[in-house]
């Protein structure tokens, strides 16, 4: 990656350099967040580990989809919004004062509910981010752009009409086209807000396979109010209500055996 | 009805569909469809009076030579008299307008849609300022630009570059155009933002989350797809200034001018007031009458033709982004 913008932040933690498998990559520290005067993240401590799928959930409007735009500073975007604590990746803040926020969207990247692909063709859909940070050269741009398809599991449907509009695709090609988009710039982070909840069941088993094929490389963070979808590909889930974390632990315990009252009720359909 | 599964539903034989009664008639219903057919009829049927009557009565006094003749001082006899200088000015004027309020105009309106926050006060000035503008009576504009153009910025410019002669600091086409632009100032703003405001905003939150800064996704991303609204917003500017003129009255227009005008400082002559001219001024009514119909003629076809161009350019640019690469 080293032709690519020097980043302003001191490289993230890899695996080659962290102590051992497992250890915290995401720390998220006493992380209140306020739109106005309403407290809608209410003190927040929640370590994730690296390359390791992590699953939100929760009822809706409980802030795990708030809590998620934290982690790429998105909900800067919004006026009115007020972020107490700390976020660290790789063991630094990103909420410090002199981070750069292009380099952390950089490297913490996002797919949307809604999949969003500009209204170009394919390939200029995957160029853009490639473009935004330095990939100039034709074949470079087309080799990453290929290798991104190929990971995102689009490549053999896309191929040959890669210089047709992207809006001419289905929803769940649409939707493997931006996570394609996302990780073609490489992030080390991958964070997804309800990927499939717009798509149908055999797109969303489809992009279900990808993830789990992505955490290989990628860490992964995704909200979804699917618990069976949360089952299936989480290796972590954290369960929020109203704002609070309430529980958070490895998938099989949180879903067979969890330590508090609410969550047993949540993942067994009791409320929801 | 026996309830069946789906299975069996797809499995029994088809019955027959069934047959709808007429819907009764509904007295209202139908009247009001009628009333606003008849409205539709009527604004047409105003139009096409107008337009037919010009066609009919100015075709017969337009010639090649009409239009491409500088007239001497007495545009009266129609053997001598032509509208090349107004046609000329007209277009100059407008052309230069365009290149005036397009970007100022897209500029105020990337500023209100994408920066300023929505319940800031200056953000409430601007929008009213915006709205007042729109306002103001044309004749005004014109005044305006005599006070703040003519005698304000070209005669400290005349103080600044030649010494105070005479070069800026009097009536030019570059002033009258600066004025129209002022005025179609609002009609172009409020298009963009239109435009703007049309594109979702998950394209521009997948830029930044992308890594793009503000200002990339609006070049890259925003302002692309909005150029067929910015567009309408130009062909609504140049459709209004090309008519008007009581904006250019004290700002560029002259009676008279010998020769097609050649520099922004040069005054020109216009078919709007030309026509008003030919109206007022004229010493045997019958004579002129085809020379005026002519003159009206002309000017809707420069107007018409400017449109034109103007909206197959924007149809080429929203074919591009449809089939987009």
């Amino acid at each position: 990656m080293a032709e690519i913008l020097t980043p302003k932040l001191a490289p993230l933690a890899t695996s080659a350099t962290t102590a051992k498998a497992g250890a915290p990559f995401i720390e998220i520290e006493d992380v209140s967040l306020y739109y106005g005067a309403s407290k809608a993240l209410k003190n927040i401590l929640l370590k994730l580990e690296e390359k390791v799928v992590t699953a939100f959930i929760g009822p809706s409007g409980c802030g795990k989809s708030t809590l998620l735009r934290c982690l790429n500073r998105m909900n800067d975007l919004i006026d009115n919004v007020h972020i107490d604590g700390a976020i660290k990746i790789g063991g630094h803040n990103i909420y410090a004062p002199d981070v750069d926020v292009i380099e952390l969207r950089k490297r913490v990247g996002m797919v949307f509910q809604k999949s969003n692909p500009f209204p170009k063709s394919i390939y200029e859909n995957v160029a853009y981010g490639l473009r935004l940070h330095g990939v100039k050269a034709k074949s470079d741009l087309d080799a990453r752009i290929e290798e991104s398809l190929q990971q995102s599991a689009l490549w053999d449907e896309v191929k040959d009409r890669l210089h047709s509009s992207a809006l001419g695709l289905s929803g769940g090609q649409q939707q493997r086209l931006c996570i394609a988009r996302a990780i073609a710039i490489k992030p080390e982070v991958i964070l997804m807000d309800e990927p499939a909840s717009a798509l149908d069941p055999i797109a969303t088993a489809r992009i279900e396979d990808l993830i789990l094929d992505l955490k290989k490389e990628f860490t992964i963070v995704i909200v979804t109010h699917n618990m069976q979808q949360a089952a299936r590909i989480s290796d972590q889930t954290a369960f929020f209500y109203i704002g609070e974390l309430v529980e958070f632990g490895a998938t099989t315990k949180i879903f067979t055996n969890p330590a508090q009252k609410r969550t047993e009720d949540y993942v067994s359909g009791r409320f929801g | 009805m026996n309830t069946l599964t789906p299975a069996e539903y797809l499995l029994e034989p088809r019955r027959e569909t069934r047959h709808f009664r007429a819907e009764k008639f509904d007295f209202w219903s139908f009247f009001f469809s009628g009333l606003t057919g008849l409205a539709t009829l009527f604004i047409l049927g105003i139009l096409a009076t107008i337009l037919l009557n010009i066609l009919v009565n100015g075709w017969s006094a337009i010639s090649w030579h009409f239009v491409s003749t500088i007239p001497k001082k007495d545009f009266f006899d129609a053997n001598t008299t032509g509208v090349l200088p107004m046609i000329v000015g007209t277009a100059f004027r407008v052309i230069v307008m365009t290149i005036f309020v397009i970007p100022v105009g897209v500029i105020t309106a990337i500023y209100l849609t994408e920066y300023a926050a929505n319940t800031s006060i200056i953000t409430r000035i601007i929008r009213a300022a915006v709205n007042n503008l729109a306002g103001v009576p044309s004749i005004v504009f014109g005044l305006f630009g005599l006070g703040f153009f003519i005698n304000f910025v070209g005669k400290n410019l005349d103080k600044l570059l030649h010494n105070s002669s005479a070069v800026w600091g009097q009536p030019a086409l570059i002033w009258a155009s600066l004025t129209l632009a002022v005025m179609t100032l609002p009609v172009v703003i409020v298009a963009t933002e239109e435009s703007l405001k049309a594109i979702p905003p998950g394209l521009r939150e997948a830029s930044l989350a992308l890594g793009a800064t503000k200002l990339e996704t609006i070049l890259k991303i925003v302002l692309p797809q909005a150029l067929p609204g910015i567009m309408t917003g130009g062909i609504l500017a140049v459709s209004r200034a090309a008519g008007e003129v009581a904006p250019i009255l004290f700002t560029g227009v002259a009676y008279y001018m010998a020769s097609l005008p050649g520099h922004l400082s040069d005054q020109f002559m216009d078919l709007g007031y030309h026509i008003f001219v030919l109206s007022t001024q004229s010493p045997n009514v019958e004579q002129t009458r085809p020379i005026l119909y002519a003159t009206v003629l002309v000017l809707l076809m420069l107007t018409f033709a400017l449109n034109i161009v103007a909206i197959l350019i924007r149809a080429r640019v929203r074919k591009k982004l449809r089939a987009l690469g």
